[in-house]
């Protein structure tokens, strides 16, 4: 029973990191159709810088919550600067968006590992956060329980943002079909470094949010971002409800396809990825932005 | 010009190595023309990065240490980035031996980057000595050019699984460990030695090597006292944190690198009371050591783990070596004997022999994390709780007996009801 409990809690706060993680990629890839290679190092350095602020960079010391918004403006710049210097130069061709991207995601693998040196870097949970509760036999981890509510506050504001204002009916029209977005007026050119930035701010952020369960080290770029391959193309891309699902189906594939089947560890998580692509290449919710 | 003088210093080299063979003095610095050439085989980009770049710094404090001359002899010191991979470990070797001209290999970090060149230091005699832990390649498939100053995967889980039978009193235990060769033989090595003690492993857990999240893994730890781990890298500390979330309470015991040294200063609470096994401890109070970590810490700033003790004593035999050879390096078969003679008291790891299969015969320490008695501005400690001399790859075994058993894998020693 506990085994179950502690299965299932796992597997939705498992989902709710993962969401944090791939909703920017599926937007970016929704509006941009640039399969952002990056992504992975994005959610690297958030951690890396986050962790850093947290241990008092510059003289001054964030606690966990500053340093993980801060960080995550910074990527946000980042990537709002790579869009903008790199991507746009190779606006339509996604073979060399792929490798640009891929390289630049060794280079910041390489420049984290000069800049923070190979030492794994343990992030504490955030004052109040730490324990855990017990109800009967199972145990609620708060600090996980607190990232379920993250990923959902961030759906919510995400949807309304898409939904409710300017800003979104633009994204939308842009994903629906950048010509005739461009013919009605809409600057689609800024709207793709905003995009890009908010999606990279989002990867930053959840770095952060990770670090606490993950921890910080050389590696963490490449060992996330098949995970976000892998819940956009389950749940389909340019799809915000696709994301948040698709986290979650992953989320619990991930976890009892492990415990139950730890001999198919390796690709309990990619079968059921190849098999959408056969049968349903638009992904399980796929076709939709909401 | 450069023909006549190799030929006056191979006299010179083979006079005062005869010397030295019949007098057992130690050689008078050689003046050589040529410098030796040191090649170094490490990773400093990528996931294992933190302990390959551990490793060069580890010779390089050795180097600094002697004036960057070892065996009498003026050392040229090249360093190859392997990548981590065994494609990239081929052909930085081949790089080093045909390009650089090595005289001696040092490294590589992985088993599987050693099996990549092990057939290849054969063919070219190429004095080898290594780190890398794969367990056969000094058992039952020995390679004669290879020498292993650190220790087979299991030299240091074999005294573990005897430790927590004897003196932990654990009955039933859970073992974790990363699906590949290096978590493979220290738990067998482990499994081995606790069940011979009155022991019983009761499941085996194989996460693969990258695994975010260990939580679908420890829901499968039940019906034990204790959980043996033998992660490696950065693993244990991820480990570590989401057992202790988990809730359980289980204590933890650990092969070499579930708690090596170069962890201390990023585990938090959650390691306090693991135990681990590991042919190296920060905590020994020899010369040698106080020697090596200072240098360290100077140099560097670096706290040290295993991977820069061991090149470092991987240099001293080195060092020895060819203080007998009288610096020749040119007779790989002469190099290689000599090597394997070197036996060392005071390195940073205890006294050192080698067995004739060429792996090393040293200590092994049974250590604790605790927060009493920490050094270098750390808050936790390995303390030794306890120490096994004189072990070999064998542990108890005789030799015989052990190497008609396969190789320690995934399924040996097989899961049985106790």
């Amino acid at each position: 029973m506990t085994f179950w409990l502690l299965l299932t809690v796992n597997s939705v706060t498992f989902g709710g990191l993962l969401f944090l993680l791939s909703a920017g990629f599926s937007l970016i890839f929704g509006l941009m159709r640039i399969p952002n290679l990056t992504h992975g190092s994005m959610f690297m350095v958030g951690a890396y810088l986050g962790s850093t602020f947290l241990g008092g960079a510059l003289g001054f010391t964030l606690d966990f919550w500053a340093a993980a918004i801060i960080s995550a403006l910074e990527v946000a710049v980042l990537g709002a600067l790579m869009e903008r210097l790199l991507l746009r130069r190779l606006a339509g061709q996604q073979l060399a968006q792929v490798l640009v991207t891929l390289g630049v995601s060794f280079m910041v693998a390489d420049l984290c590992l000069m800049g923070w040196g190979g030492d794994p870097i343990s992030v504490s949970t955030p004052a109040g956060l730490g324990g855990f509760v017990r109800v009967g036999l199972a145990v609620f981890p708060l600090y996980r329980m607190a990232v379920i509510g993250i990923a959902v506050v961030f759906a919510i504001a995400l949807w309304l943002m898409l939904e409710r204002t300017r800003l979104g009916a633009m994204i939308r029209a842009g994903v629906d079909d950048p010509q005739m977005a461009r013919v009605v007026g809409i600057r689609v050119s800024r709207l793709f470094t905003i995009v890009f930035g908010l999606g990279a701010g989002l990867a930053g952020f959840a770095g952060m949010i990770g670090a606490p369960i993950l921890s910080v080290y050389p590696g963490l770029d490449q060992d996330m971002l098949p995970l976000a391959l892998v819940v956009v193309i389950l749940g389909g891309t340019g799809s915000l409800l696709g994301s948040f699902l698709g986290s979650i189906v992953v989320g619990f594939i991930y976890n009892f396809g492990q415990a139950l089947l730890p001999e198919l560890a390796y690709f309990v998580l990619f079968l059921p990825m190849v098999l959408v692509l056969v049968l349903r290449p638009q992904g399980l919710f796929g076709g939709r932005l909401l | 010009m450069s023909r006549r003088v190799s030929r006056r210093t191979l006299l010179t080299g083979t006079a005062a190595g005869a010397a030295v063979a019949l007098t057992r003095f130690p050689a008078p610095a050689v003046a050589q023309a040529v410098p030796f050439k040191l090649g170094l085989l490490t990773v400093k980009t990528g996931p294992l990065a933190a302990g390959g770049i551990l490793m060069e710094q580890g010779v390089l404090t050795y180097l600094k240490e002697k004036n960057y001359t070892l065996g009498g002899r003026k050392v040229d010191f090249i360093s190859a980035d392997t990548g981590g991979n065994p494609a990239g470990a081929k052909t930085k070797a081949q790089e080093l031996v045909e390009r650089d001209g090595v005289d001696v290999i040092l490294g590589p970090l992985a088993a599987f980057e050693l099996y990549a060149i092990s057939e290849y230091v054969i063919e070219k005699k190429m004095p080898t000595l290594s780190l890398a832990a794969a367990d056969n390649l000094t058992q039952r498939t020995p390679n004669p050019y290879l020498l292993r100053a650190s220790a087979t995967s299991s030299q240091a889980t074999q005294p573990l699984g005897h430790y927590a039978a004897t003196e932990l009193k654990l009955k039933r235990v859970v073992t974790i460990s990363e699906d590949f060769a290096f978590g493979h033989e220290q738990m067998g090595g482990f499994q081995a030695s606790f069940q011979k003690d009155g022991g019983c492993v009761v499941n085996k857990l194989w996460p693969p090597l990258v695994t975010p999240d260990y939580t679908p893994y420890i829901a499968q730890i039940v019906a034990c006292d204790a959980v043996c781990q033998g992660f490696a890298g950065s693993n244990p500390l991820r480990f570590m944190k989401q057992y202790a979330t988990a809730g359980l309470k289980y204590p933890v015991i650990a092969g070499e690198a579930g708690a090596d040294d170069f962890l201390l200063k990023s585990f938090g609470e959650e390691a306090l009371g693991l135990v681990s096994a590991a042919p190296y401890t920060l905590d020994l109070e020899s010369d040698a050591n106080h020697r090596f970590v200072d240098g360290m810490l100077k140099n560097y700033d670096a706290i040290p783990g295993q991977y820069a003790a061991l090149l470092y004593c991987n240099c001293q035999v080195l060092d020895a070596g060819l203080q007998t050879v009288g610096g020749d390096a040119r007779d790989r078969e002469k190099l290689m004997a000599a090597l394997k003679l070197v036996t060392l008291t005071d390195t940073p790891r205890g006294p050192i022999k080698f067995d004739h299969l060429n792996n090393v015969i040293g200590t092994i320490y049974i250590r604790r994390v605790v927060k009493e008695g920490a050094k270098y501005g750390l808050k936790l400690w390995n303390k030794t709780i306890h120490t096994y001399e004189n072990v070999s790859q064998f542990w108890t075994w005789p030799e015989k007996e052990f190497l008609a058993h396969p190789v320690y894998s995934r399924d040996y020693p097989p899961l049985t009801k106790c």
